[in-house]
């Protein structure tokens, strides 16, 4: 056996046990709990919720189908169940796409700035990052329940003469999600872009490239992995939104998260609770899958 | 007459839209500061300044119980996940590839990837599980809970720091005498503290701020601040939320320029 | 002159990486170094002189093969209980220490008492001069200084060798020369055994009392800078120190036939094989065209150098060599390109190579 080779054993084991405590509380309070889940979404719903321990898939079946109640073995599809999934999927979707085409030129707008205050701006970006989702939520609400600023300020103005209806809708969850996850896709990309050299640009215009071409083919293939890393931190809390949905949704306009919720509390269905999360970890898992393939397409072609 | 001069860094429209983007940002936070010195109860109408709901959240002892549990929390979870966080960045930064890098890796940074919503349940359940085998009912385990979410919030800024510091200067110690540990405690740990610092205050507002997780662990009033301020949105706004909810911005504010300050680049 | 082995490598292999990518940085290297002589490791960037010297240093442990200190086996000891100290090339100073903290960190791990400590930091602050700068932060200190700051610093606790990783390459040209100087007069003073790493082979000539010249994890050769300039043991060596004639030819007896056709006497026996005769440019001297004795050739080119002229020849076999000449101070007549002259060697002057 060679020195080097003891060496890497030893090394190997002081940074095991260095990393042992970290590793100890996160198997405790994070990793552990993930797999009990996953049994317990092969078992059967307790009498007054927990679970008794019989296996059964009625969890994972009960996802997506019903089982007819007067003729136990048929199943329908429930109808309910694939809403939610689609609405959620919809509305993650549609908030990752619209923060991005946000997000982008507001991080350009910071990293372009001088050097002395783009601090300034990049504080501003920051503070609701760090702000209570749940201050920025109800922050939001205030803004387009029925007496809110902007319904007073269309009466006020003459624009309208009754408020619109915008909380307790599907939009009012869009427009709550597209706010409160923001700033989640605008740091990714501003460090992105931070580290473009912008020499690069003025190259681009000295071989008489216009401003959409230099866009298209010089900035977004070089800064595309900040977009990816900014979909990717917005995607995931907005598929498994629970707070906002709650909050401006009502009791109607349920997302898998509120689904969720309810096992656990009326549903009195944990098993069906815990396979439903795990479909949420599952579709997060492909979504990561799928955005990872995309950052290496890009690297193998750059 | 405006000025033609040409700027490569120029996108048209861009500075627009992110000047609309931060007015939008910022006019809901701030109305709901401004009208949280407000006379009366609903922001369609100014009924003069006052100060009425902070002292009615003050007084009010289920908002110091909550006040004083998030508070409590959040220290410990701070205290657990900057430590641990820590050894563990030690552990595995600027070391060469050893049997289970990846693995522990994989381990710290998978909080980041899995909804709130999903860490919650399965919490409630392991929990439950617990609570029938002992019987405690205490606030440890949203303790545990909350130390294990903000690992990968205070590991980050600190491995940041680690990787982008020069391993000569240890070796620099070594050589002029120095054990592993006087290196660690002379030359590693001074330069690494403006970053143990950032990562605890990381931990300290992600903790402070968790909502989702702590509903779902918390035995009944065993509220948080923002569990509070959930149980009040869900009945209608009382704008004592409002109040609370600037105090808590206040802080954040607060944390965040110390964060900066903290982890500036120097020149 | 004291004769006492300070350091010495026996047999020294260093390979990194495991399994299938492995990369052989040291291939048995063995040195004596000599107590308080001024060492010095040359060769281009790759050739291990670097890694030698952290073996040396106790960075790296050797595969195999010992290190020795005084005559001690030190080559399982870490870094920190080695008598040795280093001048890292980035230099490694302390950001969070002022210079006299930097200066003063050696003595302070030892255990040293406080009063020694201030003695000797103010010591070694009269020694690289910068007295005034001792309580400053070493991030305002010049790049200069800051060398300055390091080698105090690695000098402080009086170790038996000092080892000194191409401390000079980050200097610009004016500062590197005065710093050579410093340099040399300190380890003189001190008479502490200085190990130097660098590829500058001119920097290598001017300061070592003996070079090992190194490529590819071995050690080419090893004299004072005279023997490796004049005798270079082989093609890397004569052309990796300054500039070197490579012309071809045949052992004969008493000399070596060139390819053009001329005999250049040397000494020394050789077997009938190919060899490289080696010359050194101003080994080569210019001669009217029929000199007797002397090998013609015909100008191509000449360039002026302010000193020296080079100029450059061809011989009657296509092979093409530089002269170096002083310049002739009424001007190039007699440079004319493609006119026809002659050359010879300083006797003894050339040497014959086997590789």
């Amino acid at each position: 056996m060679t020195q080097s080779t003891e060496q890497a054993g030893s090394i190997a084991r002081k940074n095991w046990l260095l990393s042992a405590p970290a590793l100890v509380v996160l198997t405790l309070a994070a990793a552990g709990p993930l797999m009990i889940m996953v049994v317990y979404s092969f078992l059967t719903p307790g009498e007054y919720g927990n679970v008794t321990w019989q296996f059964s898939l009625n969890g994972w079946r009960g996802i997506l189908l019903t089982e007819d109640i007067f003729e136990p073995g048929t199943y329908a599809l429930a109808d309910a169940h694939l809403t939610i999934l689609l609405r959620s999927l919809k509305l993650s979707l549609m908030t990752t796409l619209i923060t991005a085409l946000v997000g982008f030129p507001t991080a350009w707008f910071i990293a372009t700035k001088p050097v002395k205050t783009r601090i300034l701006w990049l504080f501003l970006i920051t503070i609701p990052f760090w702000t209570n989702l749940l201050i920025r939520t109800f922050a939001i609400n205030e803004v387009i329940r029925n007496d809110g600023i902007l319904n007073s300020l269309l009466i006020w103005a003459g624009a309208i003469s009754a408020p619109i209806q915008i909380l307790y809708t599907d939009t009012a969850v869009f427009i709550g999600m597209t706010y409160v996850y923001l700033p989640f896709m605008v740091l990714p990309i501003f460090a992105a872009i931070d580290r473009f050299d912008m020499r690069l640009l003025e190259a681009g215009y000295d071989l008489y490239a216009s401003r959409g071409q230099v866009l298209r083919r010089v900035i977004l293939p070089i800064v595309k992995p900040g977009i990816i890393a900014g979909s990717i931190l917005v995607f995931i809390p907005s598929i498994g939104a629970y707070v906002i949905p709650r909050i401006l949704g009502g009791g109607k306009n349920l997302m898998v998260g509120n689904l969720i919720d309810l096992q656990f509390g009326q549903g009195r269905n944990w098993p069906l609770g815990a396979a439903l999360g795990m479909t949420l970890l599952i579709i997060v898992m492909i979504a990561l899958v799928f955005y990872t393939r995309l950052t290496n397409r890009g690297a193998a072609r750059g | 007459m405006a000025d033609r001069s040409f700027s490569a860094s120029r996108l048209p429209g861009f500075s627009t839209i992110a000047t609309i983007v931060f007015v939008v940002l910022y006019a809901p936070i701030v109305t709901l500061v401004i009208y949280s010195f407000n006379e009366g109860k609903t922001v369609s109408a100014w009924e003069g300044f006052s100060l009425r709901w902070y002292q009615q959240a003050w007084s009010n002892d289920i908002v110091q119980e909550a006040a004083l549990r998030s508070l409590t929390i959040a220290t410990c979870a701070m205290l657990i996940a900057t430590t641990v966080a820590t050894m563990a960045a030690l552990g595995t930064t600027r070391t060469g590839p050893f049997r289970g890098k990846s693995l522990i890796s994989a381990m710290i940074n998978q909080p980041l990837m899995v909804p709130d919503i999903v860490t919650a349940i399965s919490l409630l359940i392991f929990v439950a599980a617990i609570k029938v085998a002992t019987g405690y009912q205490g606030l440890l385990y949203l303790i545990l809970a909350h130390s294990a979410f903000c690992i990968p919030f205070a590991y980050l800024p600190i491995k940041a720091r680690l990787e982008s510091m020069d391993l000569s200067l240890e070796n620099a110690a070594a050589d002029l005498y120095a054990s592993p540990w006087q290196a660690f405690r002379r030359v590693t740990l001074p330069l690494l503290a403006p970053a143990i610092m950032a990562g605890g205050m990381l931990a300290f507002v992600i903790s402070l701020d968790d909502v989702v997780i702590t509903t779902f662990v918390k035995s009944g009033g065993q509220d948080t601040l923002p569990t509070y301020m959930l149980g009040q949105l869900r009945r209608g706004t009382e704008p004592d939320v409002n109040a609370i909810s600037t105090v808590l911005l206040a802080l954040t504010v607060v944390l965040l320029s110390l964060f900066f300050l903290l982890t500036r680049k120097r020149n | 002159m004291p004769n006492k082995i300070a350091v010495e490598a026996r047999n020294a292999v260093k390979v990194f990486g495991q399994g299938a990518s492995t990369h052989s940085a040291l291939s048995d290297v063995s040195v004596s170094i000599r107590q308080g002589e001024f060492f010095t490791l040359l060769g281009p960037s790759g050739c291990g002189k670097t890694t030698l010297l952290r073996l040396i240093a106790g960075f790296e442990t050797p595969t195999s093969g010992q290190i020795l200190l005084d005559g001690a086996d030190i080559t399982n000891l870490p870094p920190n209980k080695r008598a040795v100290n280093t001048v890292f090339q980035s230099y490694a100073l302390f950001p969070h220490l002022t210079v006299a903290q930097n200066i003063g960190f050696g003595l302070q791990m030892q255990g040293r008492p406080k009063a020694e400590v201030k003695a000797t930091v103010a010591e070694m602050l009269a020694l690289v001069k910068l007295q005034a700068m001792a309580d400053r932060k070493t991030s305002q200190l010049s790049g200069g200084q800051q060398q300055r700051v390091a080698l105090a610093r690695a000098l402080a606790p009086k170790p038996k060798v000092l080892l000194l990783d191409e401390p000079l390459s980050a200097l610009d040209a004016k500062l590197r020369k005065d710093m050579q100087i410093e340099l040399k007069r300190l380890q003189m003073e001190t008479g502490i055994t200085f190990i130097f790493v660098t590829h500058d082979q001119e920097e290598a000539l001017t300061m070592s009392d003996r070079i090992a010249v190194m490529s590819a994890g071995q050690i080419q050769q090893m004299g004072t800078p005279r023997d490796i300039y004049t005798r270079p043991a082989n093609r890397f060596v004569a052309s990796f120190i300054g500039e070197t004639n490579f012309l071809p030819g045949l052992t004969v007896p008493g000399g070596v036939q060139l390819d053009c056709g001329a005999t250049v006497a040397v000494d020394g026996q050789y077997g009938a094989a190919k060899v490289t005769l080696a010359i050194r440019p101003e080994q080569v001297r210019l001669q009217a065209a029929d000199s007797p004795g002397a090998i013609p050739a015909t100008i191509t080119n000449w360039v002026y150098f302010g000193t020296d002229t080079h100029c450059h020849l061809v011989l009657a076999d296509g092979s093409a060599l530089v002269a170096r000449l002083q310049s002739p101070a009424m001007g190039e007549a007699g440079l004319e390109i493609g006119a026809n002259v002659a050359i010879s060697f300083a006797p003894g002057a050339a040497q014959v190579l086997q590789d």
